[in-house]
C-alpha cells in the first residue's frame, strides 16, 4: 500500500523545481510582469547547468552556469518588457520558444542525441527517510522561501517591487525608477526559475532529455495564482501540486487505481486552478498594473 | 542613455524600413549559431528560404507545412483582434484532433461528402468547447483568459495521452496511437504529385472569409472597435462581453479545424505528436502579421518554407533542423521589439550635455558676482 | 526672534526657493510651456492660475522631473539644478501632489509615505508609523497609520499625499487642483494646513482654476495663457475680476444670445428625468433627481466635481444603470437603456471622457460612422464609397482639420471635440447631453463649442450642460439645476443666478 514517509520524500523532491520557479513568478508578477518565458528561462537552466556541470564535471559550477543562463533570460524579457513596452504575453511566449529552441539546437550540436549522464549533486542524510533530501530542497524551502517573503513585506525594496506592480505612476512620483525595478525583479525571478529548471538535470535526473520541462513553468504560472501572488501560497500549492503528483505515482500500483489513467490526475491541479479561479470569481485581486508596461509621458 | 518619445505622426515609409531592419537584425543574429555549427550563413538562409520554393516536390512540402500554422495563426489573430489573449491554440488545436479522431474511429463508414464535413464540424465544436470556460470566465468575471487558456494547453495534451494510453490504444500493435480513421475522413490531395490536402484550401477560405468579415463588414468594424479600445467601443453601443465571447469561440473553432485538418489530411489517425507546439507557433504567426489575415497567410507560408528548409538544411549542411525555430523566434522578437519604433522615437538624452550648459551658467554668475 | 528665524527671513529676501528660467516645452506642434519664467519664496503660497490647458501642470511636472523641458533651467536656492526625475526633485526638497493621486491603494498609510524615502534594505514599520503620527500632528490632522489607501476617503487621501511629501522633509510642496476633488469643509481644512507648512518656512506652488481660491489662500499669483506667464502679481487686495481678465486674456466670456424662447415652459419637455437615483460607495451616487430640458432649451448642471455629476451623464449616456426612477427623451420611456436605445430616441451624448468615448485607434471616418453603420450596409457588407463620401461632408460641414483616414489618436483637442459634436449634430438629436465640453480646449476651439451649443438651441434643441466651469454656465444656460452629493439642491433661472448664491448651493450650505 501507499508507503507515507516514501511520498513525502518524494515529494519534496519534486515540489523543489516548482517553489523555485513559482517563488521567482512571484517577485516578476507582483512588479507587474507576467513572465511568460517562465518555461524556456526554466528549460535553458536546465540545459546549460546539465552541460556545464558535463564538461567541468562539477554540478556547483553546472548550477552558477544556470544561474547565469537565467540572467540572460531575465534581460532579453526585461529589454522586451520594460524598455520597450513590447506585449507581454508575445514577449514571453516568444521568449519560451527562442530559449527551448536555442537549447535544442545546441543539444544537437553537442550531443546529437546520445544520452550523457553526470554525477549529480548527492543527497544529504541518505538513509534517513523524508529528510533525505537534495541540498538545493533545504535551501529552496528554509532559506529562499522565507527570504523573499521577508524581502518583499519587510524591506524597501520589496515595496518598491510592490509599488511598481500596483501602480506605476505613484512608484514613479515618488522617485522610485520603475525600469530599474522592474529588471531588478526580472533579474531574481529569471535566476530561481533557472535554479528550478537546473534542479531537473544536476539532482532529479542527472541527464537532460528533450521537453524535460514538460510544462512545468505554465504550473508554476497557475500556482502563483493559486497562491494569490504570495511566496507561501504559492508554495503551499507546489506541495499540493507534488504531493498529487507523488500520490498518483504510488496509486498508479495499487490495484483500486491502476485502470484510473495516470493523466486524469496530472491534469486535475490545473483544473483545480481553473475551478479555483472560477470560484474566487470577480475578487480575484491581479497586481494593480498587470500586463501594463510604463512609459512617462 | 537613449530615450522613446511618443511620435506625433508615423512616416509612410517607416514600417517597411523597420521590417527591413529587422529582417537584417535576425540574419546578423542567428548567423553565429549558424557558424558554431560549421555552416555558412548565407548558406544556411538560402537553404531556408529560397531552395524550397525551387522545385514542385519542396514546394508542395511548404505548403503541407504551413496548412496547421493557418488555422492557428488565423485563430489566434481573430481572437487578439477582440482582445481576448488566447494562448490557448494549442489545446484547441488538439481537441479538435481527438474529435476528429473520434469521429473518423466511431462512423467510420461514413462516405467523404458527409465524413469530411462531419469531422470539421465536430472539431470547430470541440475547438469552442475547448475555450468555452476560459472565454465565459473572461466575460462574466474579467478572470485574466491568458493563463486559463494557457492552462488547458497541458489538459489537452493530457486527454490525448489518455486516450492514446488507454481506450484508443492501438489494438493491433499495442502503440500509444490510436487506430486509423474511416477512409472516407481522409482529406483528398488538391495538388497532385504533392501531400497538399484540402486542409489547405479550407484554411485559405477561412482566411479569405475572415478578411472579408474584418475589412469590409460592421461585424468587423465592430470587433476591431472592441479590441483596440473596449471603453469606446461600450460607449458605442457594442456589446463588449458578446462581441468577445463570440470571438473567442470562432478562434476555438478555427484551431479545433486545424486539429481535424492535421488528423484527416496528414496522419489518418491521432498520436501523440499530432502537434508540434503549432498553437504557441500560431502566436508567432499572428503577431509577425499584425493580426490581419492576408499577413497571417504570408507568414504562414514563409515558416512554413523555413521548416521546411530547416529540415534540408539539417541533411545537406548538417544544420539541425532546430535552427528553424531560432530563426523564427528571433525574427519574432526583434520584429515586435523593432516595430515600438512605430509608436515611439528614440531620442539621445542630453542629461550630460545639459548638466555641461547649467555648470558653465553657474561659473559665469560665480564670475559676475 | 530666533537666529535661525532671521537667517531663514534674510536669505528669503535674497535667494528665492525656487527659479524656473525660460522654461519651453512642446508636445509636438503643441506648445504648453513657452519661456516661463516663475520664483517662489520660503514662506509663501504662490498660486498658479490660469485656464485649463494653460500649462500649469505641464509645468509643475517639469519642476518635479515628471516632464523634461525642451530648454531652460531650474535654480534651487540659487543653484542651478538638473532635476530628470522625481528622484531628482525629492533630493532636492520638492514634494508634489499630483491631481490624480499618486497612490499605491492595496498597500497602508504608512507604506505609502514612506515608499520614497525607503532604501533597499530593511524597513521599521513601527518607526515609521511613529514618524507618520508625528508628521500628522505636525499638520493638525489624525490620521490611522495602519488603514489601507484605497478605503480612504478623498479628503484623507490628499492628507496622505501631504504627509508623504512631509515625511521627506520637502521646502517646496506643489499642489495640483487640490481643491477639484474636495467637499468644501475639506478645502477649508486643506487651506489650513497650508497655512500651516507656510509657517514653518516652506514654500507651497498652488494650482488653480478658481479665481475665489486663488485670492483667500496665496501670497502671490502668477496667471498663465497659452503656455506663458502673463503677470505676476499680489494676491493681497487683487480684484478677482482683474485676475479674471488676465487668466481668459478678454472681458469675460461675453457669448451673444438671443433672449430665451418666449415660452420654454409651454414647449413639451425633450428629456425628462425623475426622481433617478444611482448607486454609489456608502451614500447613493445620485438621489432623487429630477429635472426636465424643454425643446430649445440649456439647462445647466452646476456643482463642485464628484457630487454625481458624472453618474448622472453615465445613465443618460446609456452605460450606467440606475437603481431607481425615469429617463424619458422625447416623450419615450428609455429608463435603463444602453447607448442604442438611447441614440435611437433622440439623445445625443458628448461625455467628459473624450478618449474613453471615442475609437481612438480607429479612423475620424469610421468614428463618424460608428454609431449608425447599418445605414451604409450594401447586402453584408459596407458601402466604403458612401462612407467616405459621407465623411468627407461631415469634415467639411464642421471644419475638422483631417483627413477621413487620421485616427482620432492623432488629432488635437479641439478636433477631437469637433468630431464629437459632428457626431452627435448630423444625427439632429432631440435633445443634447454634453459634459465639460471645453475642458483643457484653447479659447478658440471652446468659442467653436459654445456657438454650437448655442446654434442647437436655437433650433429648438434640448441641451444639458454639465459644467464646472461657472462662468461657462452662466454665460450659456436658461436654466442652472445644482446638484450636491447626488442631490438637487436648487434649481433657478440663469438671469436670477449670482456666483455667490450657487457657491452656496453648490456646498449644501443654502439647504
Amino acid at each position: 500500500m501507499i508507503d507515507i514517509p516514501d511520498l513525502i520524500t518524494a515529494m519534496f523532491v519534486s515540489a523543489t523545481v516548482l517553489v523555485y520557479a513559482a517563488a521567482g513568478e512571484v517577485v516578476t508578477e507582483r512588479a507587474g510582469v507576467l513572465n511568460l518565458g517562465i518555461e524556456g528561462t526554466m528549460y535553458s537552466g536546465a540545459f546549460v547547468g546539465f552541460t556545464v556541470a558535463d564538461h567541468t564535471g562539477s554540478p556547483w559550477v553546472g548550477l552558477v552556469a544556470a544561474i547565469g543562463a537565467g540572467v540572460v533570460a531575465a534581460l532579453l524579457m526585461g529589454l522586451l518588457t520594460v524598455t520597450l513596452g513590447v506585449n507581454q504575453h508575445v514577449s514571453g511566449i516568444g521568449t519560451t520558444l527562442l530559449l527551448i529552441a536555442l537549447c535544442d539546437f545546441s543539444n544537437r550540436l553537442l550531443y546529437s542525441g546520445a544520452s550523457v549522464y553526470i554525477k549529480p549533486f548527492p543527497q544529504l542524510f541518505q538513509h534517513t527517510p523524508i529528510a533525505s533530501q537534495y541540498l538545493l530542497t533545504y535551501i529552496g524551502f528554509f532559506v529562499v522561501v522565507p527570504f523573499l517573503a521577508w524581502l518583499l513585506t519587510r524591506t524597501g525594496f520589496g515595496l518598491r517591487i510592490r509599488a511598481v506592480g500596483e501602480n506605476p505612476e505613484a512608484a514613479d512620483v515618488a522617485g522610485i525608477s520603475v525600469a530599474r525595478t522592474r529588471y531588478a525583479a526580472l533579474l531574481i525571478g529569471g535566476v530561481l526559475m533557472a535554479v528550478g529548471g537546473a534542479f531537473l538535470t544536476l539532482a532529479m535526473v542527472g541527464t537532460f532529455t528533450l521537453n524535460i520541462t514538460n510544462g512545468r513553468g505554465w504550473v508554476a504560472i497557475a500556482l502563483v495564482i493559486f497562491g494569490r501572488w504570495r511566496i507561501w501560497g504559492a508554495v503551499v500549492g507546489a506541495l499540493l501540486f507534488a504531493g498529487i503528483d507523488a500520490l498518483q505515482l504510488q496509486l498508479a500500483i495499487t490495484d483500486t487505481f491502476a485502470h484510473v489513467p495516470r493523466e486524469i490526475m496530472i491534469a486535475a491541479p490545473y483544473v483545480v486552478v481553473i475551478a479555483a479561479l472560477a470560484a474566487s470569481g470577480r475578487n480575484v485581486a491581479y497586481p494593480g498594473a498587470y500586463l501594463k508596461p510604463y512609459r512617462r509621458l | 542613455m537613449i530615450r522613446l518619445v511618443l511620435r506625433s505622426r508615423e512616416p509612410r515609409w517607416l514600417a517597411p524600413l523597420l521590417i527591413c531592419c529587422a529582417i537584417a537584425i535576425t540574419y546578423l543574429l542567428t548567423a553565429g549559431p549558424i557558424r558554431w555549427a560549421g555552416a555558412n550563413p548565407m548558406a544556411a538562409y538560402r537553404r531556408y528560404v529560397i531552395w524550397p520554393l525551387t522545385s514542385g516536390d519542396s514546394l508542395g512540402e511548404v505548403l503541407l507545412t504551413s496548412t496547421p500554422l493557418l488555422f492557428t495563426g488565423l485563430a489566434v489573430a481573430i481572437a487578439f483582434r477582440a482582445g481576448f489573449y488566447n494562448i490557448g491554440a494549442e489545446g484547441q488545436f488538439l481537441a479538435g484532433a481527438i474529435a476528429a479522431t473520434w469521429a473518423g474511429t466511431t462512423f467510420d463508414g461514413l462516405p467523404a461528402p458527409v465524413a469530411i464535413p462531419f469531422a470539421l464540424a465536430a472539431g470547430a465544436v470541440a475547438g469552442a468547447l475547448w475555450i468555452l470556460v476560459p472565454a465565459l470566465l473572461r466575460v462574466g468575471f474579467r478572470i485574466d483568459e491568458v493563463v486559463t487558456t494557457l492552462l488547458l494547453n497541458p489538459v489537452a495534451l493530457l486527454c490525448v495521452q489518455g486516450l492514446l494510453n488507454g481506450p484508443w490504444r492501438n489494438p493491433v500493435n499495442q502503440f500509444p496511437e490510436s487506430a486509423y480513421i474511416g477512409s472516407g475522413y481522409n482529406f483528398p490531395k488538391i495538388i497532385p504529385g504533392t501531400r497538399v490536402h484540402l486542409g489547405f484550401a479550407v484554411a485559405l477560405g477561412l482566411a479569405a472569409l475572415a478578411w472579408l468579415v474584418l475589412a469590409r463588414t460592421a461585424t468587423g468594424l465592430r470587433l476591431r472597435a472592441v479590441g483596440l479600445t473596449s471603453a469606446g467601443a461600450r460607449f458605442n453601443g457594442v456589446s463588449v462581453e458578446r462581441t468577445m465571447l463570440s470571438s473567442a469561440l470562432v478562434s476555438g473553432a478555427i484551431a479545433g479545424m486545424g486539429g481535424v485538418s492535421q488528423v484527416c489530411g496528414l496522419q489518418g489517425q491521432l498520436t501523440g505528436e499530432i502537434s508540434a507546439g503549432f498553437g504557441y507557433t500560431g502566436i508567432v504567426v499572428a503577431t509577425l502579421a499584425a493580426l490581419t489575415p492576408i499577413g497571417v497567410v504570408l507568414v504562414a507560408l514563409l515558416l512554413g518554407d523555413i521548416v521546411v528548409g530547416a529540415d534540408s538544411a539539417s541533411l545537406v549542411l548538417q544544420l539541425p533542423p532546430q535552427m528553424g525555430q531560432v530563426v523564427t523566434a528571433t525574427l519574432l522578437l526583434v520584429t515586435v521589439g523593432i516595430l515600438v519604433l512605430r509608436r515611439y522615437r528614440p531620442v539621445l538624452s542630453r542629461r550630460r550635455k545639459a548638466a555641461a550648459t547649467m555648470a558653465r551658467v553657474a561659473s559665469r554668475e560665480e564670475v559676475l558676482r | 526672534m530666533t537666529g535661525e528665524a532671521s537667517l531663514a527671513a534674510s536669505s528669503a529676501g535674497d535667494v528665492p526657493l525656487v527659479e524656473l528660467r525660460a522654461i519651453r516645452k512642446s508636445f509636438g506642434d503643441l506648445v504648453a510651456n513657452d519661456g516661463v519664467d516663475l520664483t517662489l519664496r520660503q514662506g509663501e503660497v504662490h498660486a498658479l492660475l490660469g485656464e485649463n490647458g494653460a500649462g500649469k501642470t505641464t509645468l509643475m511636472r517639469i519642476l518635479y522631473g515628471l516632464t523634461r523641458a525642451d530648454r531652460g533651467e531650474i535654480l534651487i536656492d540659487g543653484a542651478p539644478t538638473t532635476i530628470t526625475s522625481p528622484r531628482d526633485a525629492i533630493r532636492n526638497g520638492i514634494g508634489m501632489v499630483t491631481q490624480h493621486f499618486s497612490l499605491v491603494k492595496p498597500m497602508t498609510v504608512t507604506e505609502n509615505v514612506m515608499l520614497s524615502g525607503a532604501g533597499l534594505g530593511p524597513i521599521d514599520l513601527g518607526a515609521a508609523r511613529k514618524k507618520v503620527l508625528a508628521a500628522a500632528d505636525r499638520l493638525g490632522v489624525t490620521i490611522d497609520p495602519d488603514a489601507r489607501v484605497g478605503r480612504l476617503s478623498v479628503g484623507e487621501q490628499q492628507r496622505v499625499e501631504i504627509l508623504k511629501a512631509l515625511y521627506h522633509d520637502c521646502r517646496v510642496l506643489i499642489l495640483d487642483e487640490p481643491t477639484a476633488v474636495l467637499v468644501p469643509q475639506d478645502v477649508q481644512a486643506l487651506f489650513t494646513t497650508i497655512r500651516r507648512i507656510t509657517s514653518q518656512g516652506l514654500g507651497v506652488l498652488f494650482i488653480s482654476h478658481k479665481l475665489r481660491e486663488v485670492t483667500s489662500v496665496s501670497d502671490r499669483v502668477s496667471v498663465l495663457r497659452r503656455g506663458r506667464v502673463i503677470d505676476t502679481i499680489d494676491a493681497t487686495g487683487v480684484e478677482p475680476r482683474h485676475l479674471a481678465e488676465l487668466m481668459v486674456g478678454r472681458p469675460t466670456l461675453g457669448v451673444e444670445r438671443e433672449s430665451a424662447v418666449a415660452s420654454v415652459a409651454a414647449a413639451r419637455p425633450v428629456l425628462d428625468v425623475a426622481h433617478l437615483t444611482v448607486a454609489g460607495r456608502g451614500r447613493n451616487a445620485v438621489d432623487d433627481v429630477t429635472l426636465q430640458v424643454h425643446a430649445g432649451e440649456i439647462v445647466g448642471i452646476a456643482g463642485v466635481s464628484g457630487n454625481g455629476q458624472r453618474q448622472l451623464v453615465d445613465v443618460l449616456c446609456g452605460i450606467e444603470r440606475p437603481a431607481d426612477g425615469r429617463v424619458r427623451v422625447d416623450g419615450r420611456d428609455v429608463t435603463g437603456g444602453g447607448p442604442q436605445e438611447m441614440i435611437a430616441a433622440g439623445l445625443g451624448r458628448i461625455h467628459e471622457d473624450r478618449q474613453g468615448t471615442l475609437l481612438t485607434d480607429l479612423s475620424v471616418e469610421q468614428n463618424l460612422v460608428f454609431e449608425h453603420l447599418a445605414e451604409f450596409r450594401r447586402g453584408p457588407f459596407l458601402d466604403r464609397r458612401r462612407m467616405r463620401d459621407y465623411a468627407e461632408n461631415v469634415i467639411r460641414r464642421f471644419d475638422i482639420k483631417a483627413q477621413p483616414t487620421d485616427t482620432v489618436a492623432s488629432l488635437s483637442g479641439g478636433n477631437v471635440q469637433k468630431v464629437l459634436l459632428a457626431r452627435v449634430l448630423t444625427r439632429e438629436p432631440k435633445v443634447v447631453v454634453v459634459a465639460q465640453p471645453t475642458r483643457g480646449l484653447d479659447v478658440g476651439a471652446a468659442e467653436y463649442v459654445h456657438r454650437q451649443l448655442l446654434d442647437l438651441r436655437k433650433v429648438g434643441t434640448g441641451v444639458l450642460l454639465v459644467s464646472e466651469d461657472l462662468e461657462e454656465l452662466l454665460a450659456l444656460c436658461d436654466r442652472l439645476v445644482v446638484l450636491f452629493e447626488g442631490r438637487v439642491t436648487g434649481e433657478l433661472a440663469a438671469a436670477d443666478a449670482t456666483p455667490e448664491g450657487l457657491g452656496l448651493l453648490m456646498t449644501g450650505a443654502a439647504a
